[in-house]
Order: C-alpha cells, then sequence, then structure tokens
C-alpha cells in the first residue's frame, strides 16, 4: 500500500483501518486508536511516532493479542496473509514469540522477577522449538552473548533485579530474538534508559536486524531514534495517522504541521544557547475525547476555519522526488513553513 | 540465606524474652497475686513456696530462676490445680487444640488459595461472587455467633428419628465431633484468604511481566501457573501470619462454644479461675510458638522472593 | 499491594497520598472524596442503618418501661411478641432483651469509640514522630512495633483480665494496647512519603521547630489515612470487646455488653433461640455496616482513581 520503498515481495505485515476502543468501569468508551493502516516488508524497519497518547503503543498490543479484557480492536492486521486479529488463541500462540516478537518499555517490570533469567528465555525455546532444557540453555547463552552481555553463561542464571537497566533491556532483545522471528515489535525500546545507553540499544538493534534480517516495527516519540533505525516513518496523533513515508522523505520534506512541530523541537548543536526550544504548544487530546475535524488543529499554528469542523483524509500523493507517501492535512504542501533544517542543512 | 536467617532470629530471641519479662513482671507485681507475701499463708505452704521459688532472694534472682526453669522446659505449676503442673496440662490439651486448630489452617489454605485462584480467572462467575459473599460474612460474622448457628443447623434441626443431632453439638470423641470446629475454623479463614488470593492474583495478571509472558507465546496456563502464582501468593503467605496468629484467637472462640478440652478452654478456664501461674506458663508457651512461626514464615517468604535475600 | 515494595520488617506500608496543594476552583481533596463517598449506595444505607442502632442504644433506652435490670418473675423465658412491650422477649430471670440489648450496644459502642479514640491518638503520635524523625528513632520505634505484631494480643489481653480484673477502663485500655500498631505502621508511612515534599523543606529552611512541622504541617494531611484505618479499628475494637465478653473475660456484671448477651444467648438457643439472634443481629447489623463505610472511605480516598 504505500510502495514507499518499491519492494516487488508481499508485505510481511499489513494493517488496514486498524480501531482501538476500551470501555471504561462507568460505561464510557475511550477511542485509542482510531485508524491506522500501514505495511511492513520484510528486513525493513517502520518508526511509529507520536506523542504519549497518540494511540502507538495500542496499535502494536492490539496487533499482538496483548490488549487489556476491556479493549476492542476491529480492522485487519494480516501477517503473512493471515489476519491476527481474527485468529484462535492457540493458532495466535504459535507466532506470537515465534515469527513476530515484542519488546516492551520499562525492561524493569517487563520480565518476571521471580524467574531467573534463563527460565525466562529456555522456556521460549522449549515451548516453540520443541528442544530440551540444555539445548535451549546453550541457545539462550549464544544469544546472550550476541547482544553483548558479558560473562553470558554466568549472569544468565541470575535474576532481574541484579542487572541494570540497560543489561535488561538487552536481555528482552535477546529473549524475543531467540527463535529469530520475521518481525520484531519494539515498544520505545530506549524511553526507560540512560541516554548513552540509548544510543547503544539503537545500535544494538541495527546490528541484529543486519545479521538475522528482521524486520523491526519501532514505536517511539524520539524523532532522533526514527533517524537513526528508520526505513520507513508514520507520524500518529489522536489515534490517527498524520503523515506516511519514508524517513528521507519525511525528514528532508515533512508535509504535516505536526511532523514539522516534531523536528522543529529537536535541539541543535549549532543552536546558540539562549535559541529556546521550540516546543510545540499546547497538550495532546485525552484519548477518546469526541473529536471534530483534525485532531491536530487546536495546536497547529497554521490551522484554517475548515481545520476545526472538516476531519483531513489520509490521502496519497506523489512528492517532488517521484516517491509515494501520504498525508492528512488541508493545507497545501507550498503553504507549509518552508526550509525546514534537519541536521544543520537548510 | 545463613545471614539473613540469623539476623530474624536474633530478632525472635528478644521479642520472646520481652514477652517473657513482661508477663513475668505483671504476674509477680499483682498484689492479691500468687506470690504477694502480705497475704496470710499456713507456714506450711509458705515454707513450700519459698523454697520452690526462692523466695527469699532478690527479686531478680528468682527472675533468673524463672528463666532457667523456662529454659529447661518447664512452664511453672498450676495454682488452682495444685497436683499438675502446667506441661502436664498442656500435654492433655495440645492434641485437642492440633488436631483442629491444626488441621483447619492448611485445610483452609489449600481451598482459599484453589477458590480466589479460579475467582480471579474466571471473573463475574457464580465462583467470584461466592468469594465476594463468604469475604463478607466472614468479616462480620464473628466466629462466636456463626458457630453457634453451626450447632443450631447440624445438631439441633438436623436431627434423626431418636433426636441425636446429625453431629455432635459439643465435647469430644471420635471424628465426628472435629467437623463441626473445623469446619467453623475453615470457613473463617476461607473468607479471608480466598478474597486476597483473588485481588492478588487478579493485580498479578494486569502487570507488565505477564504481558510480555503472553507475548511470548505461552499458553494461559503456563502463564498463570509458572509466572503468575508465585508473585500472587506472596500477600498471601503474609496473610499465613495473621491467619496462624488470629486462629489463636479463634481457636480459644471454638473451644468454648464447642467445649473441646484444648488449650483454648485451658486458658480462659485458668483466667475465670484466676489461675494466674497457669495463665502465665500458657502465654509464654503460645507466644514463644507464634513468634517461632512468624520466623518461620519470614523465611519462607525469603525463599519464595528471590529479591528479598541478602 | 504493589509488588515492588516487599518490606515486611520496616513495614513501608502502601502510602496514601493525599495531596497538599489547594486546587483553585475549589475541589479539595476533601470534597472530591466525599463526592465519591457519596456515590457509594451501600455505605450511604450502611450509615443510615448505624445511625439507628446508635441513636436506638444510647437513646432507646430512657424511651422504654423496663429498666435492663429489672427482673419480672412472671413474665420469665418470653418469646418476643408486640403484646407487652417485649419486643424481643425475656430471659429466664423476666429481664427485656430489647432494653438489655439496647443497653449492651451501650456499652460495646462506647468501647469502640473510647477505644479506636486512643488507638489513633496513640498511633497517630507513634507513627508521625517515627516516621518524622527518621534513622535510629524510626528504627528503634518500628522495631518495637514489628515485635508486637509477632504477639498474640488475645492471650495477653486475657492475662491482664486476669490480673486486673475487668473494670470498663481495663478493657478498654487493654484492646486498645494492640490495635495502635497498625495505624502507627501506616501513619510512619504516609509521614514518610509527606516528608519528601517541599513543603516540608521550605518549613526546614525557615527555621520552623521539629515538633510544630510535625503537628502543622504533617498531622493535617494525615487526615485521610487516619480515616481509613479508624474505619477499620472500629469494628475489630467492637469484636474484639465481644470476643472478650463471649469467653466471660470482659466487662463485669451488672453491666452486659453484645457479647455477654451472645454467650449467655447460645446456651440457651435450643429452646430460646431469640436470646442468641437478637444481639447476634445488632453485633453483625454494626460490623457490616461499620465494614461498608470503611470499604467506601478506603476507595473514595484511593489515589489511584484521582
Amino acid at each position: 500500500m504505500s510502495g514507499t520503498t518499491m519492494n516487488p515481495t508481499s508485505p510481511l505485515i499489513e494493517v488496514e483501518h486498524l480501531a482501538v476502543r476500551f470501555t471504561t468501569p462507568n460505561g464510557g468508551v475511550v477511542e485509542a486508536v482510531r485508524d491506522v493502516s500501514f505495511t511492513l516488508h520484510k528486513g525493513k524497519t517502520l518508526g511509529i511516532v507520536g506523542e504519549s497518547g497518540s494511540g502507538k503503543s495500542q496499535t502494536a498490543l492490539a496487533m499482538m493479542g496483548l490488549l487489556p479484557p476491556n479493549g476492542a480492536v476491529s480492522g485487519v492486521a494480516r501477517y503473512d496473509g493471515r489476519d491476527l486479529l481474527g485468529m484462535k488463541h492457540a493458532e495466535l500462540n504459535r507466532i506470537r514469540g515465534d515469527r513476530v516478537a515484542m519488546i516492551f518499555q520499562d525492561p524493569m517490570t517487563a520480565l518476571n522477577p521471580f524467574l531467573t533469567i534463563e527460565r525466562q528465555m529456555t522456556e521460549v525455546l522449549q515451548l516453540h522449538r520443541k528442544i530440551s532444557r540444555k539445548q535451549a540453555f546453550e541457545q539462550a547463552v549464544a544469544m546472550c552473548e550476541a547482544v553483548r552481555i558479558a560473562d553470558a553463561r554466568r549472569r544468565i542464571k541470575m535474576y532481574p533485579h541484579e542487572f541494570s537497566g540497560g543489561m535488561l533491556q538487552r536481555v528482552m532483545i535477546a529473549m524475543a530474538l531467540l527463535c529469530e522471528p520475521d518481525v520484531l515489535i519494539a515498544d520505545e525500546p530506549t524511553t526507560a534508559l540512560d541516554v548513552t545507553v540509548q544510543a547503544q540499544i539503537i545500535e544494538l538493534l541495527r546490528d541484529l536486524q543486519s545479521d538475522l534480517g528482521t524486520a523491526i516495527i519501532l514505536i517511539t516519540h524520539d524523532m532522533g531514534v526514527v533517524a537513526s533505525l528508520c526505513d520507513d516513518v508514520m507520524v500518529m496523533y489522536g489515534g490517527r495517522t498524520m503523515e506516511y513515508g519514508t524517513a528521507e522523505q519525511i525528514f528532508s520534506q515533512p508535509t504535516h504541521p505536526y511532523t514539522i512541530g516534531l523536528l522543529d523541537a529537536l535541539p541543535h548543536l549549532d543552536d546558540d544557547g539562549d535559541v529556546p526550544l521550540r516546543a510545540i504548544a499546547g497538550n495532546p487530546p485525552s484519548a477518546g475525547g469526541a473529536v471534530h475535524g483534525c485532531a491536530f488543529a487546536p495546536r497547529c499554528a497554521m490551522a484554517e476555519e475548515q481545520c476545526a469542523s472538516v476531519r483531513p483524509e489520509l490521502l496519497a500523493f506523489t512528492d517532488t522526488d517521484g516517491g509515494q507517501r501520504q498525508r492528512a492535512c488541508h493545507l497545501p504542501i507550498a503553504e507549509l513553513r518552508p526550509g525546514v533544517r534537519v541536521g544543520g542543512a537548510v | 540465606m545463613f545471614a539473613y536467617t540469623l539476623r530474624r532470629l536474633l530478632f525472635a530471641v528478644p521479642t520472646i524474652l520481652a514477652v517473657v519479662t513482661i508477663c513475668y513482671v505483671m504476674v509477680h507485681m499483682t498484689p492479691g497475686g500468687p506470690f504477694d507475701l502480705e497475704r496470710k499463708l499456713p507456714p506450711a505452704v509458705l515454707a513450700n513456696l519459698q523454697a520452690k521459688y526462692h523466695l527469699n532472694e532478690s527479686p531478680l534472682q528468682q527472675y533468673f530462676y524463672y528463666l532457667g526453669r523456662l529454659l529447661h522446659g518447664d512452664l511453672g505449676a498450676s495454682f488452682k490445680y495444685s497436683d499438675w503442673t502446667v506441661n502436664e496440662l498442656v500435654a492433655k490439651a495440645l492434641p485437642v487444640s492440633l488436631a483442629v486448630g491444626g488441621l483447619s489452617v492448611p485445610i483452609s489454605m489449600v481451598i482459599g488459595i484453589a477458590m480466589g485462584s479460579v475467582a480471579a480467572v474466571r471473573r463475574n462467575s457464580a465462583i467470584d461472587y461466592l468469594v465476594s459473599a463468604l469475604g463478607n460474612i466472614g468479616n462480620a460474622v464473628p466466629s462466636f455467633v456463626l458457630g453457634p448457628v453451626l450447632i443450631l443447623v447440624f445438631a439441633l434441626v438436623l436431627q434423626d428419628r431418636h433426636g441425636i443431632g446429625l453431629l455432635p453439638a459439643g465435647g469430644w470423641g471420635d471424628w465426628r465431633f472435629r467437623v463441626l470446629p473445623i469446619a467453623l475454623l475453615t470457613i473463617i479463614n476461607v473468607a479471608t484468604i480466598s478474597r486476597v488470593m483473588r485481588g492478588s492474583l487478579l493485580e498479578v495478571l494486569s502487570s507488565s511481566f505477564i504481558r510480555t509472558a503472553r507475548a511470548k507465546g505461552l499458553p494461559e496456563r503456563t502463564v498463570i501457573m509458572r509466572h503468575a502464582m508465585r508473585p500472587a501468593l506472596m500477600p498471601v503467605l503474609s496473610l499465613f501470619t495473621s491467619i496462624a496468629l488470629s486462629s489463636i484467637t479463634a481457636a480459644i472462640v471454638t473451644e468454648t462454644v464447642f467445649a473441646l478440652p484444648g488449650l483454648g478452654q485451658l486458658i480462659v478456664n485458668g483466667a475465670i479461675n484466676r489461675d494466674y501461674t497457669l495463665v502465665l506458663g500458657l502465654v509464654v508457651l503460645v507466644t514463644a510458638i507464634a513468634v517461632l512461626f512468624n520466623l518461620i514464615v519470614d523465611l519462607l517468604y525469603a525463599v519464595v522472593d528471590p529479591r528479598i535475600r541478602y | 499491594m504493589t509488588l515492588s515494595t516487599i518490606e515486611t520488617q520496616t513495614g513501608d506500608a502502601v502510602a496514601v497520598s493525599a495531596s497538599a496543594h489547594i486546587d483553585p476552583f475549589g475541589d479539595s481533596p476533601a470534597r472530591h472524596a466525599w463526592r465519591r463517598f457519596a456515590q457509594n449506595r451501600a455505605a450511604l444505607v450502611s450509615c443510615v442503618i448505624l445511625g439507628l442502632i446508635i441513636l436506638a442504644c444510647f437513646v432507646g433506652p430512657w424511651l422504654l418501661p423496663y429498666g435492663f435490670d429489672d427482673t419480672d418473675w412472671l413474665s420469665i423465658s418470653l418469646p418476643p411478641s408486640l403484646a407487652n412491650m417485649h419486643w424481643f422477649g425475656t430471659d429466664e430471670l423476666g429481664r427485656d432483651l430489647l432494653v438489655r440489648t439496647l443497653i449492651g450496644g451501650r456499652i460495646s459502642l462506647e468501647v469502640g469509640l473510647l477505644g479506636t479514640t486512643l488507638t489513633v491518638a496513640i498511633g497517630v503520635a507513634w507513627g508521625a514522630t517515627a516516621g518524622y524523625a527518621g534513622g535510629k528513632i524510626d528504627a528503634a520505634m518500628m522495631r518495637i512495633v514489628d515485635m508486637m505484631y509477632a504477639i498474640p494480643y488475645m492471650l495477653i489481653a486475657i492475662l491482664m483480665m486476669t490480673l486486673f480484673g475487668r473494670a470498663f477502663y481495663l478493657v478498654v485500655l487493654t484492646i486498645s494496647l494492640f490495635s495502635w500498631i497498625d495505624m502507627a505502621r501506616v501513619v510512619r508511612g504516609q509521614t514518610l512519603t509527606l516528608k519528601k515534599r517541599e513543603f516540608i523543606d521550605a518549613a526546614r529552611a525557615t527555621g520552623v521547630p521539629a515538633a510544630r512541622i510535625v503537628m502543622q504541617h504533617i498531622v493535617p494531611n494525615l487526615l485521610g489515612v487516619v480515616i481509613i484505618y479508624t474505619t477499620v479499628t472500629v469494628p475489630g475494637i467492637i469484636l474484639t470487646e465481644s470476643v472478650l465478653s463471649f469467653l466471660g473475660l470482659g466487662v463485669q456484671e451488672p453491666m452486659t455488653s453484645w457479647g455477654v448477651l451472645i454467650a449467655d444467648g447460645t446456651s440457651k438457643m435450643e429452646v430460646r433461640p431469640w436470646l442468641l439472634a437478637f444481639p447476634g443481629l445488632f453485633l453483625i447489623a454494626t460490623l457490616y455496616c461499620t465494614n461498608y463505610i470503611g470499604d467506601a472511605l478506603r476507595d473514595a480516598f484511593d489515589p489511584k482513581v484521582q
């Protein structure tokens, strides 16, 4: 559907018009995701970008069938042609952890404090590969070494609370890649970590991707991370897609006020010390409130009258370099503020 | 682990010592108590008391003699039943209390944990409502009301042709005499245990690491048994101590209601008869057991939760 | 229970966060909590029922023709009837059960009230001091609390009743002796949380003495937690008194309480079940109501939902 990177093989993941809604205890309904569509091809990386509350995490959780009991999902999410959303539990469990794996934001809470790392890793292999405990142990150790955990053979027998945040995230990555899945969904893998560790994790993901050929869906609010790793980018706001294209297209020629704002907000090394940070004014919409018109309109500096009442459709278009992209905005591209600085280039 | 055990032990000992000392002081300081020498006593009795309890010596010396006797397992002599020592009375009463109270604790734990787990996994099912209702009853209906009601139903109302109840109304004998007391204790304990287990398991099931376990493709059964149960059992484990402690109270009430010749009856009768030394001996004994039990549970905690050992 | 706060010994109980700032739009935490409480129907009904019980116990006896001690040999062991104002029946000495139930209720409720007051006073003082002082003082004070936790209080209570007699105030004292430790733990936890708030630092920086900080800044913010645990304490104390009285170790004749009446009723329940039923119902109703109110208050003050 995106045709952005012009890959002739069929997509690994196809999501069409995904929507997620939650029912609150007093009967209300919260729409966390309203309408999201994207594709992912083998070996590629898709970055899903947005602020908290944009629905990006819920999109991934819905795909994996990990929503809480009060969540309901509609739409289609296909892996290898099969719709994950309609699947029977047993069938979904064969795919989860084996063909499609997921890692989560806070590694300190995402691992079971009562079980050793070894147990939590070997159980994946024993489940999906039907091998013995001993064989699983060896493979787990090998994977831990691959994610650069020193002294892996000894440390694997320890408990999560004996590791630092950065090391735990490596463990999570190792655990997710044990079965060499086709797709890895990484939900804000660096958000809970120190800045220095963030860079290491991103680099690790890149190396592993090139070694194993895994396709990655990277969910983040950090445009810098997206720039380092992603082939395609989907910008989300208020549960919808605002802009969708290749990383190069989005970064060099953003065509949505929100994207422009996100890129603008990145501090640059050659800024003067007294240049104020350019934050996007206002707050993200509380999830699920009724939205009229464009969700971003209240905070958009270039909003026009129709933006508050008519929701812009996500439309495909061809940009100046001939590439296919999508945007959801009423404003013609030409009227957007020109000359966005990215990494010093004008 | 060893250091942890040692540390907890060093904590338990002063506790027991403190209780023993305070109780001892209370008994010996009370005017009109057994050791009040102001009373008019026949000289033979006085001589006996003095010899046995070293009353001629300083209070501190007497105290140490007492501690010495305790360490030898001598809990003292009954004041009212002057031919009996506390140890002998305990030996007679302990088996009864163990048969009832001792048995009901594991039974309640098993039933309570099972019920609570099922209630958590199958929300809004019949078991879920049963657990909530039972919890309410157990909380608000005291044991000494529920007990008589059980007797009313099973011993007095449900009678056969000869006017003999389905189960005995009280007293001690074969297995039939244990059913109602154990049932009473079990109902009360299950009410609390199942509610706590349900709440705890529900909370664990919504935590992040359970989500990770599901994301790995583990079947729900494995997720619950291998990943969720151990963290969920932690609050129930700490409940174990408080249940054991409240079982002491419950046991006292139960034995009174059902007229069982156990330790509870012994204490209550001793209190009513103002048999100070008996009550003192029993209090010391049960407190020591309770504190040690507390210690064992704490150690168990450390075994189950890997984050605690240090 | 949160998995990240496993502290069995030095008892970092789950702390309720009461916000200290005043919202300029007047939605103070107290008003917020009150609104939430008022939405809980079970709690409101419980308040009404409890109110009626309290009213009946304290005012009722004045309105009834019989004294709780009046023996009437012509009316022994009557079942309940509307005829002769013996609505609850009489016992084997001809004493009216209704009046005895209400008078007994007075005693039970008074013990509950006084015991709770004592519990709150000691618990708050202990917990706030330990929490605010911190360091060795805190450790020592909480050690004592931990030690007391391991002691089966009923036994000590029985011992004390044996030794010191069964005067009313002694009963209250004995019961309160152990019930303050839960309050102290919770108050300490809350104090620790409050201590880290900026306004405490501000007070300290301007040289306010520690005692005044505790009294003026910390104690008012403990209100939420204290209220919650008070509602948990009250039924516990009433229950403890009832158990002691049931065992024959509580209040002395001629005073009576629900526990005494229930003990009486139990021995005669086969032939005169009303002697057990009425005091039993009153006790159960009181405990149920205080439990519901306590639950509702806890929900109303729950920080997770705010």
